[in-house]
């Protein structure tokens, strides 16, 4: 079993001493203090842990440290840039959604990986995009209206 | 007559409501206060058995503490910053956005300036827990209260200050402005201040029509650190040589703990072992390494006799009942047997509803800290206080050494009143001699948790020809009384609650029972209108005098153009009903494809008296009706002998995106009517709505919630 001593984070090298199995999740919080990725299931179904490994959409609770170690690691916490906030980060203030939060991160990670591949997603595509990441707290139609706003001012 | 909850007469706690700490309680004296927030000026609301003590000229509190029925307190600091306390929690509801902006609007500030300290048990007054929908009509009319009372003691402190007539005087943007020009801010007024005032009387307030910050759309406060990852929630938090703490959990519900093995465990490097009782857990550097001397434990178990299943539970419901007639929740008007006698069509039915988990996106969490005899526990609870009361009992310390923090958590929909995690993780801290946090797994919350009731209904009802009811008889098991009682004009009705034997822990969810009781009610009724041949929605308002409730189901079908036929191969349905001051009624629209139920519109009429704020409103609506959609169709605990058999989103499927319809909310103002909470009300229509339409649909008669866990059979 050997430990993984390197991961390139939101495009820095980051030294850590992480068990290989150890899931990517645990490491970026817990050892990298990247806590915008949550833990809501532990079996990539909930979606509240998305990161971007290599600009796909990923579930960090069930991606080992190990195989995220060769990759380019991108965060919630990349997205803000000399302090202003990314289109979509706007856009979920903006249009309120969020209640209590917990899973916005993943859903703008999510969000931000379907804008990559397809910048004028229909609702479908976007409904589509998103499936696999719940709010529990029910405001879907607010995180929709949020990526089709920034979808359509062509930014992201 | 009110009671310690404060609730307005006619709402009904249920039990699990009621499980909270009895005594108002205040321990922080004046000196600690100005201690711990710098000097200033702060103004206390005192709620009514202190109001009581002081006319009665009793002598309140004395050496040194402050008056023990605190609700709310502001302090406004030499630099002229606003702070809010109040015990409620920010769970997602928005309060910590809403309160300060009513802080804001009486004490003529920009919101941005006011900051909310929220349910920390050392700095803020006792609060029973957030639930029952109370912050909007309770919480926010006491800030405002405050905010206008200090906002005169400063209009004081200036006229006094240029000797003028206090009348001449304005409080405007952050300052109080005299007719002369003459400006002074609050941080100057309160400069070198150690004032503090106790607010008896009703201070001058704008009434709601002429509120310009309070109601209005706002950001959430500090939305930035919600989307940009910064918000750190109990689960994120971190403390310097922090352990990571897990529990030993037994096989099955009920099982002891014979003996457990724990060597292997101890030999792993920064693992810390804790036995006591029943009790066993690990805490070590990193939450794999806990993880894995978890695993190493080798544990015995005897697990007790043959337990209820979830096939059986419904029959076990009325094998355990008890109560009944005269007992809790119980109505009796008339005579059934006249009833019955006066009726053309009589019909009779058996309504299910399952245990279902709240499933909140964060699980339980707590941190721990000990500092010598003094403990501090982060957590995400609806209950700070009662927390705290449940450490204090948990180490036999007092409660003034327990200090509970609750950071803006990933939601609770009434599961997180009691969080044993916080327990636990103190456990573990004690012996760790270290801070140490726990995070439940999704299965553990799934597991070890409590669950809405699952309950059993039966109904017997009569109604004339013409559609006039004549009889009711409801007998519900295990769910609770919340709306048990029907909003319809029923001459006879016998109305019973029985208490059972529950296998599952149970308690609090959005709108408690009400959505068990609405749904049977509303699916009763249904069936009646269509043994009688009469237009549901015509049914309901003929036996209905209720102008609220009419008013919402004629506004719902309104909106949604009930009363046309609905396209081949949709359905339609509709259902209303009321709980905790709150009105709502929604329509639905569907189509059966295959056999999965496609739900494609959504109308929902909601009127909870003056309406405070109609973004906050209306996105509490929506979130409460997308909610309702997974009750109704698919989620249901399976269990069997003690255990929970899909404690995971794999297998407990909560509503997603594609789940969604068209939603439409249309909100009715009563600007005459006192405001009523509105996040748990708007969930209790859709189910039956649904079921409705399911049958409109296919005349599949669906009587148990979940009602399509796997499709529909046409």
């Amino acid at each position: 079993m050997a430990n993984v001593t390197q991961l390139r984070v939101n495009g820095a090298k980051r030294e850590v001493n992480a068990e290989d199995e150890r899931s990517l999740l645990s490491v970026l919080r817990d050892d990298l203090e990247l806590t915008g990725a949550k833990y809501g299931c532990g079996e990539g179904r909930c979606g509240a842990c998305t990161v971007l490994i290599d600009g796909l959409p990923t579930r960090s609770c069930v991606t080992s440290v190990a195989k995220a170690a060769t990759h380019d690691i991108t965060t919630v916490e990349n997205l803000e840039r000399d302090g202003k906030l990314h289109p979509l980060q706007e856009a979920f203030i903006e249009a309120g959604a969020m209640q209590c939060g917990y899973c916005t991160c993943g859903m703008i990670m999510s969000a931000v990986a379907l804008l990559r591949k397809t910048p004028r997603p229909s609702e479908e595509q976007i409904v589509e995009a998103m499936d696999g990441n719940i709010c529990r707290c029910g405001i879907y139609s607010r995180i929709v209206a949020a990526i089709a706003k920034v979808a359509k001012g062509g930014v992201a | 007559m009110k009671n310690q909850f404060d609730f307005e007469p006619g709402f009904e706690p249920e039990r699990y409501e009621l499980d909270a700490a009895p005594a108002y309680r205040f321990t922080l004296g004046r000196r600690t206060f100005f201690k711990s927030v710098g000097a200033g000026i702060v103004v206390a609301l005192m709620v009514e058995r202190a109001l009581a003590q002081q006319e009665s000229g009793r002598r309140r509190g004395g050496g040194g503490r402050t008056p023990q029925d605190i609700g709310a307190w502001l302090h406004i600091g030499e630099d002229g910053a606003v702070t809010g306390y109040t015990g409620k929690v920010e769970v997602g509801q928005n309060i910590r956005t809403s309160l300060a902006q009513a802080i804001a609007e009486e004490l003529r500030v920009p919101v941005e300036s006011v900051r909310m300290v929220m349910a920390d048990t050392k700095l803020t007054p006792f609060d029973a827990g957030t639930f029952g929908s109370r912050t909007t009509p309770d919480m926010a009319r006491r800030l405002r209260q405050v905010a206008a009372a200090a906002r005169e003691l400063l209009i004081d402190r200036a006229a006094e200050e240029w000797k003028v007539d206090r009348t001449t005087l304005s409080a405007e943007n952050g300052s109080i402005v005299g007719k002369d020009g003459k400006k002074m801010g609050y941080g100057d007024l309160t400069k070198g201040q150690k004032l503090t005032q106790a607010v008896a009387e009703n201070p001058p307030m704008r009434s709601p029509d002429k509120w310009d910050t309070a109601g209005k759309p706002a950001r959430k406060a500090n939305a930035h650190a919600f989307v940009s990852g910064q918000h750190k929630y109990t689960s994120d938090m971190k403390l310097p040589g922090m352990l990571y703490g897990k529990i030993l959990r037994p096989p099955s519900f009920g099982a002891t703990l014979v003996s457990v093995d724990t060597k292997a465990a101890e030999a792993m490097p920064g693992v810390v072992v804790v036995r006591d009782g029943e009790f066993a857990g690990v805490a070590a550097l990193t939450e794999f390494a806990a993880a894995n001397a978890l695993k190493a434990f080798k544990a015995e178990w005897k697990s007790t006799e043959q337990q209820v299943s979830g096939k059986d539970v419904f029959d076990h419901f009325k094998k355990s009942a008890r109560g009944g007639e005269g007992g809790r929740g119980s109505t009796k008007i008339g005579s059934m047997e006249e009833g019955l006698g006066a009726a053309d069509v009589k019909l009779q039915q058996k309504y299910t509803v399952a245990y279902i988990a709240h499933a909140p996106l964060e699980p339980r969490a707590a941190l721990a800290q000990w500092e010598g005899e003094n403990l501090t526990v982060w957590t995400g609870t609806q209950r700070p206080f009662g927390v705290r009361g449940d450490l204090a009992s948990a180490f036999r310390i007092s409660e003034d050494k327990v200090r509970v923090i609750v950071p803006d958590t990933g939601s609770g929909y009434g599961g997180k009143h009691r969080v044993e995690a916080a327990t636990e993780a103190a456990r573990l801290a004690k012996a760790a001699g270290k801070p140490v946090k726990i995070v439940w797994t999704r299965e553990e919350e799934m597991t070890w948790a409590y669950f809405r009731p699952g309950g059993l209904i039966e109904v017997s009802s009569g109604a004339r020809k013409d559609g006039a009811l004549t009889a009711w008889e409801f007998h519900n098991y295990n769910s609770g009384g919340s709306a048990i009682r029907p909003l319809y004009d029923i001459p006879n009705q016998v109305v019973q609650l029985h208490d059972t034997n529950t296998p599952l822990k149970q308690g609090s969810y959005r709108a408690l029972a009400s959505t068990a009781n609405n749904f049977a009610r509303e699916t009763h009724m249904d069936e009646l209108a269509h043994e009688l041949k009469i237009e549901p929605l015509e049914f309901r308002l003929k036996n209905l005098k209720d102008a609220r409730l009419r008013a919402v189901l004629q506004a719902a079908a309104k909106k949604f153009d009930w009363g046309g036929k609905p396209a081949k191969g949709h359905g339609v349905g509709i259902a209303g009903g009321s709980e905790k001051g709150g009105y709502v009624a929604t329509a639905v629209e569907l189509m059966i494809e295959g056999d999965r139920v496609k739900l494609l519109r959504a109308v929902t009429a909601f009127e909870c008296g003056a309406i405070v704020n109609p973004d906050h409103l209306k996105s509490q609506v929506e979130g409460a009706v997308v909610m309702g959609i997974g009750g109704a169709l698919r989620e249901a605990i399976q269990f069997e002998n003690g255990k929970i058999l899909n404690p995971r989103f794999s297998r407990y499927q909560v509503p997603r995106f594609s789940d969604v319809p068209q939603l439409e909310t249309v909100l009715l103002d009563r600007k005459d009517l006192p405001s009523a909470g509105a996040g748990e009300s708007p969930i209790i229509a859709i189910a039956p709505a649904i079921g409705n339409a399911i049958f409109s649909a296919c005349g599949i008669r669906l009587r148990s919630l979940p009602l399509a866990p796997d499709g529909v059979k046409v």
